[in-house]
């Protein structure tokens, strides 16, 4: 007699029904849908938006079939895509009034035709990766040397605010490598200046060092804390704004995540247009605010080649040179926000700035003692810089509501604002990976992957019932439980399944099946050496145990190795492999146990197993 | 149907030298090729961009190459990749280009061509950094591997068996590694995941036929050595037989309907499988006979005790 306890069977068949249940949401296939988020950082989306669309959509005879509301996105799901476009153009007319300032961003998407009592207790299909859905992957890499010298830069500036505050006289402040040298004449400024920097400010360690008589120096370093907060900063005020950038494209499932210390990944599903989207996302722009030099003659003696010392030559977007000091007045981190608009006097077209608290505060003090002089306004993409433009100073600006204006046309007002707002990311970033799949490869890869398996599965059935006979049918049977439960292990997990993971699941397949060969060689020698048919069921699953636990060890050492080190579609590899080497030890020992047992376990006296 | 009804011992060991000297001749061949021709590694590794374009009908590449050195890209590989209409083009990193524009560059001179235009399939860029650290992470996880599988070794058998599985193992690695370099196949990192993968597969084929040596060393007391490993080789090779074999169908089938993106992932599994079977059965069991495993060696249930725990 083999027969489970009905605890036994009652958990495994539990298992597999689970397994079923899991499995369902991937033969549901897509449906067409329109997606629904905010497209500005002060626009929030409120759910009391679907009552009033919903209607609206109906009226116009759309009836969407079903309405998801999450903490990022409204979405209507549609019968067919004509539905969907009309219904795209619909809640796009009502939500944005003015197509120039879209609040929402309304977008096309493909959502899982997945029933909604399915949904409810999160069975969903399994997630495809972007080689198998198609669509734009980078990784981006932030400069982190950068976000510090741009720090000390700025810190530079401070520093010299805080000494004419203070009134210590000092001999010039500069930066040097990864320090500011404050030199003094005098020992006793020095020492006033020391007290001054310590009382305000935490983030910088100060050592004296005389070099002369006359030259004092006081050399100042970012801590440690303050490197680090610097550079956490960078890469969350980066991630921020590559959000804000990416919700201009209206992608629907945009993934932007952090990845190490100061990598970040963006994954675009179904972009198609790349060049539009590395053009808004590779815009590794930095802004700064600088002083336009414009003492007599020194422009005149750079362009003979002699550049003043403390200053940059530059060209204006209009082609006349400018000559631009060294000294950062502003970075990008201290603007908030950059809108195009008019003039509220002129009416002509203009670009408006919001600063921040300490920006503002600064931006007042450099206006107050500069009117009429001129500052530039630069965007440096990969350690060039550009003028994006380089007002007059007409008066002492504070609140920190700027306006710059004239020479502008209305189109280049737009791009200004885009510019600066583009520029106002922490730290340069790199694109250092991209993978890009075409929608019709990513199709193909599906195909390829499932007709993979598939006919794997097929010939693989074919062979051990042929050679197993009966107990080779029920051998099927596991592997077939076994297939299911590790697609719903996968839908469950919501793992990214890329296409080397599809050829993970089918080569699962072809492994797992030497769990069974094993039992069953160990069945047919038990039997050859004259256990009775009963005893040779037993002992061949009894013993094969052990011998399929070895068997599964070092495979799954690779499949580790390849977690831990892979990357990528080599890390889906690996997922599936592991989750399968598990699936398989399961329906080999129990499952497929289970089914013999129901085939031969009852009979007392057995005659025979049919095992080939 | 059972295909290995194999009464008598079949004699592996007496013809022990003939497999010795084929398996070193492969290694040293393999490691010829290694040398000389050096591996094809794919973009991961090397850093660069690849980019994949398919046209409505075939073309030619020439015209196409000729395009891209015209537009300053002289360095540019083209060839096709599956079937005349699909073109793969291939571009080293250069310093002082900017470099994360490359595919786009390539693919608006591609379309401005005469002829039709090709659709993008798919583009691959990775920045040098990236492809070290690959290449450096791609290291680590063979090395892990290699590691990992001689600790599980050396606590599961006595030193000599494990000395002798890893050479299988190494065996194994270095014949695959010849043929990627021998035919310049693409060497990539989904390669070598799935050399890795087949590695530890190959291996728990070595467990078994040793756990055979080792219960017939203490069960027939009349048999010497290679009698022994000739019997515990005969009486799980069906197994080992019919349990690659399966694996192989589905590597086959992947060959047939994966596609180009998969066809060098189920090559090295190919590879890898087959020599996986002949190692673990030819190449292990004689460099164990070679170490002088003896019966002596498992006689005292206590001493054998005390090396497991080694």
């Amino acid at each position: 007699m083999n027969r489970f306890p009905i605890w036994k069977n009652t958990l495994i068949i539990l298992v597999l029904l689970f397994g079923l249940v899991y499995t369902i949401p991937n033969f549901y296939g897509e449906v067409p849908a329109v997606q629904i988020s905010s497209g500005k950082a002060t626009v929030n989306l409120e759910s009391a938006l679907v009552q009033p669309l919903d209607r609206a959509l109906r009226e116009e005879g759309l009836n969407p079939t079903a309405v998801l509301i999450d903490e990022n996105s409204i979405r209507f799901r549609f019968d067919d895509t004509e539905e969907q476009i009309r219904a795209r153009d619909l809640i796009e007319g009502r939500l944005n009034p003015d197509p120039a300032d879209p609040s929402y961003i309304v977008a096309l998407n493909l959502l899982p035709a997945t029933p909604n009592w399915l949904t409810s207790i999160r069975a969903l299909p399994m997630y495809l990766g972007l080689d198998l859905r198609g669509g734009v992957h980078f990784l981006l890499e932030v400069d982190m040397p950068g976000a510090v010298v741009n720090r000390l830069d700025s810190t530079a500036g401070d520093l010299r605010t805080l000494m004419r505050d203070r009134r210590i006289r000092h001999a010039g402040i500069n930066r040097e490598g990864n320090s500011i040298h404050l030199r003094f004449r005098d020992a006793e400024q020095r020492a006033a200046a020391r007290t001054a920097i310590l009382n305000n400010t935490n983030d910088l360690q100060l050592v004296e060092r005389d070099d002369a008589d006359d030259d004092l120096r006081l050399i100042a370093t970012l801590t440690p804390q303050a490197q680090q907060t610097i550079r956490e900063f960078a890469i969350t005020q980066n991630i921020t704004t590559l959000r804000n950038r990416i919700n201009e494209l209206g992608v629907a499932e945009p993934i932007i995540q952090q990845q190490g210390a100061e990598r970040i990944v963006v994954q675009l599903p179904g972009v198609q247009d790349v060049a539009k989207a590395k053009d808004i996302l590779g815009r590794t722009a930095t802004l700064e605010i600088r002083m336009v030099d414009d003492s007599p003659g020194a422009l005149e003696a750079a362009l003979q080649g002699q550049v003043p010392f403390g200053t940059e030559l530059y060209t204006e977007r209009g082609g006349s040179p400018l000559l631009v000091r060294n000294e950062v007045v502003l970075t990008g981190d201290r603007l908030v926000d950059a809108q195009p608009g008019f003039d509220g006097q002129t009416n002509e077209p203009a670009v408006h700035l919001t600063l921040d608290s300490a920006g503002a505060r600064i931006f007042r003090d450099v206006t107050r003692e500069n009117v009429g002089k001129r500052m530039a306004i630069l965007l440096i993409e990969r350690g060039r810089g550009e003028v994006v433009t380089a007002p007059v100073i007409r008066t002492e600006i504070g609140g920190g509501r700027v306006q710059i204006s004239g020479r502008m046309t209305t189109t280049e007002a737009n791009q200004v604002a885009l510019l600066l707002r583009a520029g106002s990311l922490a730290a340069p970033m790199e694109i250092i990976e991209e993978r890009t799949v075409g929608p019709s490869l990513g199709a193909e890869n599906i195909a390829r992957g499932f007709n993979s398996v598939m006919w794997g599965m097929v010939a693989i059935a074919i062979f051990i019932a042929v050679y197993y006979s009966a107990v080779g049918i029920m051998s099927v049977a596991a592997l077939t439980a076994n297939l299911m439960l590790l697609i719903a292990l996968l839908s469950l997990l919501q793992a990214t399944l890329t296409l080397p993971g599809i050829a993970a699941i089918a080569l699962t397949l072809g492994m797992a099946i030497d769990a069974n060969v094993l039992i069953n060689e160990r069945i047919r020698e038990e039997l050859r050496n004259g256990s009775s048919p009963q005893a040779a069921i037993n002992a061949g699953y009894d013993r094969a145990f052990d011998t399929i636990l070895d068997a599964n060890v070092t495979t799954f050492i690779a499949g580790i190795a390849l977690l831990v080190f892979g990357s990528g579609p080599v890390r889906g590899f690996a997922v599936v492999l592991c989750l399968g080497i598990i699936t398989s030890v399961f329906s080999a020992v129990l499952v497929s146990r289970m089914f013999v047992n129901f085939l031969y376990g009852r009979q007392r006296k057995l005659a025979g197993i049919r095992i080939g | 149907m059972e295909f290995f009804r194999v009464n008598n011992d079949i004699p592996f060991m007496r013809h022990a030298v003939k497999f010795n000297v084929f398996s070193v001749t492969l290694v040293l061949l393999a490691i010829f090729f290694l040398v000389t021709r050096g591996l094809n590694l794919s973009v991961e590794f090397t850093g660069g961009t690849l980019v994949e374009v398919s046209y409505p009908e075939a073309v030619q590449v020439e015209p196409i190459r000729q395009a891209l050195s015209r537009e300053g890209y002289t360095d540019a590989q083209v060839q096709h990749f599956g079937s005349a209409r699909d073109v793969l083009v291939r571009l080293p990193t250069r310093e002082g280009m900017d470099s994360d524009r490359i595919s786009e560059n390539v693919l608006a001179t591609l379309q401005a061509m005469d002829g039709p235009d090709p659709e993008l399939r798919r583009v691959e860029f990775v920045g040098p950094q990236i492809g070290d650290e690959l290449a450096a992470d791609g290291a680590l996880a063979l090395l892990f591997v290699l590691i990992g599988i001689m600790i599980y070794l050396a606590l599961r058998f006595e030193w000599r068996f494990s000395l002798a599985a890893i050479v299988a193992i190494l065996h194994d690695m270095i014949v695959i590694l010849g043929f990627f370099a021998l035919f310049q196949w693409d060497f990539s990192l989904a390669v070598l995941a799935a050399v890795l993968a087949a590695l530890g597969y190959s291996v728990n084929e070595t467990v078994i036929i040793f756990d055979r040596i080792r219960e017939t060393f203490k069960k027939k007391r009349g048999m010497n050595t290679p009698e022994v490993i000739n019997h515990a080789i005969t009486r799980v090779i069906s197994r080992t037989i019919i349990t690659h074999t399966t694996t192989l169908m589905v590597v086959f089938t992947m060959l047939i309907f994966g596609g180009e993106t998969l066809h060098y992932f189920s090559l090295a599994l190919a590879i890898s499988i087959i020599f996986g079977m002949y190692s673990s059965m030819l190449v292990s069991s004689p460099v164990v006979m070679w170490l002088g495993v003896s019966r002596e060696q498992f006689i005292k249930p206590k001493k054998e005790k005390e090396e497991a725990v080694v």
